[in-house]
């Protein structure tokens, strides 16, 4: 693959795997970038990119900001509150006006999963989903399998384990699809109320017992309990999801002596993830963050119609 | 009033058992056993000819939001699609739960109206499912029928009070079947898609225990309950066994149930969003073995107009529901072309069947009926343009669908209400 073909990046389902490496390969390049003293780039100067966040967010949307700032880009960031959604304005009406305002570049967080599938058709500008509901977190995803080729050098053949709230995790979704494209043995792990039997019909493994979840884990990708997005049914409390499911010093001391801890923030130390085990240095979560600027730059610039990095 | 003759069609009159080329013949607005001397001739060779077809599952949205369908454009949706009666459902502005109401919806009807217009009447006031509406004077100002449609009784005593006491008047229950507990917030059908579109679930099993619920309270009154708009395998296999045993339990589907499934959702178009929402291809595969057996005894669109902006929103918040009067008869003729159903089974359920559970008049050429009467060409092909709709909004997932088969000639009272250009 040559070139970067798409206006938009709505989500890893309907990428080729020759262009999620394209991603990759164009992070890498921008991640040099910011080792340098001076970090920031032309390459998107005089572009308009919108932050336009219909759900709180303050890491991706922060990642988002200095990403395009750091490509020159004119960053504005929209919140729901400072928005006129709350005064009855629909979510097309919204796009529309920031288009009149020449923006070229919308980066939308929403809680309604397909909203910038919605929005897409609709616009001249790029489309970046910053994560829809329960759907997909793209840039999530690309973060992750960039931080683990950087730290395991490969993707094919690991036993990668995501542990938590499944169901309503569009990280585990993207991450899903991605891992599974890149040829990864995918193990979905965590309540069944949260874990169904469905999502092995997405090529994952489903399994509700932990220590069967971490035996043979290479990657332990651990997810937060959404609470805003769920009902009360679904477990009985946070107490016994721990109990059952957090990687405690115990259960991480099971695991193989390489396997990497993983967690897209925000962390609830003492629930999903044991304070000490979160800290430790197998725990790669912070480095997920820098990683995450390298790839959003990579995908604003390529979205924006910049070509030919060079990793 | 003028006489027509109908001449050389097929006529097709499930309810006489009559499936034979033969005249029809009107006069005075009834179907007549002879020519009269001055009739206008329609040549229907090639063509169908069948009782007007019924559709008991229309919302009109008028009084209350006329801006999305109105008792003028509706019936216009309704003769385009070959219906000469439908039933209103009571979820207009107010509810109609009243008598006023009723009166109000009649009276429109009779000056609008291009087809008749039977409304159906809320079992509970307002349609919260709380306290029952005056059920007995709603029969006296006209209703065919109960229902909360869009809503659900979720309290058991409370429904089964409201099919006893419907049963002293002789009003047929129907029930929206849907229990709120465990649909819950879900925007279509839990199952494979609605975990890769990370979508909320709306599970079969939210309709299947109200089935279940229903069938009981059925047995247990002895009275009639109708099952609006069956979309999963499970109901189905209730509603059969239920029958079997001689319940007095009825069912409907819906052509967009049994024409799409949940994969069509997959790019988050809300004309895809309905309740209950489109299910798995063995739904769909059980839902044409239930008309097939005759399990599901009527088909009705549940045609439900949206404004384009309402629709134009994010998949989570837009309105449930599509237009469905103008594709219907097609949609539902495809499954004879499949050779799903016969043309006299498929007739049956568009009007002997509907007349049999609401008690009217109507679905039959028997000499001295209402001449309602539907022209149906089986074969023409056609393609549905949604912006030529005579109904206000847009909202169907089958706009530029190619279609076979469709009305063109819709007579009711013995006058032609639409015919095709």
């Amino acid at each position: 693959m040559k070139r970067w073909q798409r206006k938009d990046l709505l989500g890893i389902q309907e990428l080729s795997v020759a262009e999620i490496n394209f991603l990759l390969n164009s992070a890498q390049a921008f991640k040099q970038v910011g080792k340098r003293s001076v970090k920031k780039v032309p390459s998107l100067r005089g572009k308009t990119v919108v932050n336009l966040f219909i759900e709180p967010s303050t890491r991706t949307r922060t990642s988002f900001e200095l990403a395009a700032t750091r490509l020159s880009a004119d960053v504005i960031n929209i919140t729901a509150n400072a928005s006129s959604l709350v005064k009855g304005e629909t979510l097309k009406d919204t796009a529309l006006n920031l288009q009149a305002l020449h923006a070229d570049v919308i980066i939308i967080r929403h809680s309604a999963a397909g909203a910038p599938h919605f929005l897409a058709p609709l616009l001249k500008a790029s489309v970046i989903n910053a994560g829809d509901g329960a759907h997909e977190h793209p840039t999530q995803a690309l973060l992750d399998a960039f931080t683990i080729l950087e730290k395991k050098g490969k993707i094919a053949g690991l036993n990668i384990t995501i542990l938590g709230d499944i169901l309503f995790s569009r990280v585990a979704r993207s991450n899903i699809w991605l891992l599974t494209k890149l040829g990864a043995n995918v193990t979905l792990a965590g309540p069944s109320t949260l874990v169904p039997r469905v999502f092995e019909q997405f090529g994952c493994r489903v399994t509700h017992n932990i220590d069967d979840a971490l035996r043979d884990a290479d990657v332990v990708n651990l997810l937060r309990i959404q609470h805003e997005r769920q009902r009360q049914t679904l477990f009985p409390s946070i107490g016994e999801y721990t109990t059952m499911f957090g990687l405690n010093k115990e259960r991480f001391a099971r695991l193989k002596p390489d396997a990497m801890i993983m967690h897209p923030g925000p962390i609830n130390r003492g629930v999903e993830i044991d304070s000490e085990v979160a800290d430790c240095d197998r725990s790669v979560i912070l480095e997920q963050v820098t990683n995450g600027l390298a790839v959003r730059m990579a995908v604003l610039f390529l979205c924006s119609g910049g070509q030919a990095v060079e990793s | 009033m003028n006489s027509l003759i109908i001449k050389h069609g097929r006529v097709i009159d499930p309810a006489n058992h009559v499936d034979e080329v033969r005249d029809l013949f009107i006069t005075g607005g009834k179907i007549a056993g002879a020519a009269s001397n001055k009739a206008d001739v329609i040549d229907a060779t090639g063509k169908i000819v069948t009782p007007g077809l019924i559709d008991i599952h229309v919302h009109l949205r008028e009084p209350g939001r006329s801006d999305k369908e109105s008792i003028e454009t509706g019936t216009r949706c309704a003769a385009r699609g070959g219906f000469t009666s439908i039933v209103a459902m009571p979820n207009t502005t107010p509810a109609a739960d009243n008598t006023g109401t009723i009166a109000f919806i009649k009276q429109r009807a009779a000056e609008v109206a291009c087809v008749n217009v039977f409304p159906a009447g809320a079992i509970t006031k307002e349609l919260k499912g709380e306290e029952l509406a005056p059920i007995g004077s709603l029969k006296r100002a006209g209703v065919v029928a109960i229902t909360d449609d869009g809503r659900c009784v979720q309290n058991n005593e409370l429904m089964r009070r409201a099919v006893e006491y419907a049963k002293m008047f002789d009003l047929p229950v129907m029930d929206h079947c849907q229990d709120y507990n465990v649909a819950a917030d879900g925007v279509m059908h839990e199952g494979y898609w609605s975990a890769a579109l990370g979508l909320r679930g709306w599970p079969a099993v939210a309709e299947e225990i109200i089935v279940a619920r229903n069938i009981l309270l059925a047995e247990v009154t002895d009275w009639y309950i109708h099952c609006q708009h069956l979309s999963s395998a499970r109901s189905v296999e209730l509603v059969r066994a239920a029958k079997k045993r001689g319940v007095k339990i009825s069912a409907e589907a819906c052509p967009h149930h049994f024409t799409l499934t949940d994969e069509s959702v997959k790019e988050y178009d809300t004309n895809l969003k309905m309740n209950p929402p489109l299910r798995t291809e063995a739904d769909r595969q059980a839902l044409l073995a239930g008309l097939a057996d005759g399990t599901i005894d009527i088909i009705a669109s549940d045609h439900a107009p949206h404004c384009t902006y309402e629709k134009q929103v994010e998949f989570d918040v837009a309105p449930f529901g599509i237009i469905g009067l103008e594709t219907e008869l097609a949609l539902s003729l495809a499954l004879v072309h499949q050779k799903v159903l016969t043309l006299p089974q498929l007739i049956e359920k568009f009007t002997i069947n509907p007349a049999k559970l609401l008690r009217l008049s109507k679905g039959t050429l028997s000499t001295g009926a209402d001449a309602d009467v539907t022209v149906i060409d089986p074969v023409a092909e056609w393609t549905y343009d949604v912006e030529q709709s005579a109904s206000k909004a847009r909202n169907s997932p089958f706009h530029n669908w190619n279609l076979k088969g469709r009305a063109m000639i819709t007579i009711v009272g013995g006058k032609i209400a639409w015919q095709l250009e």
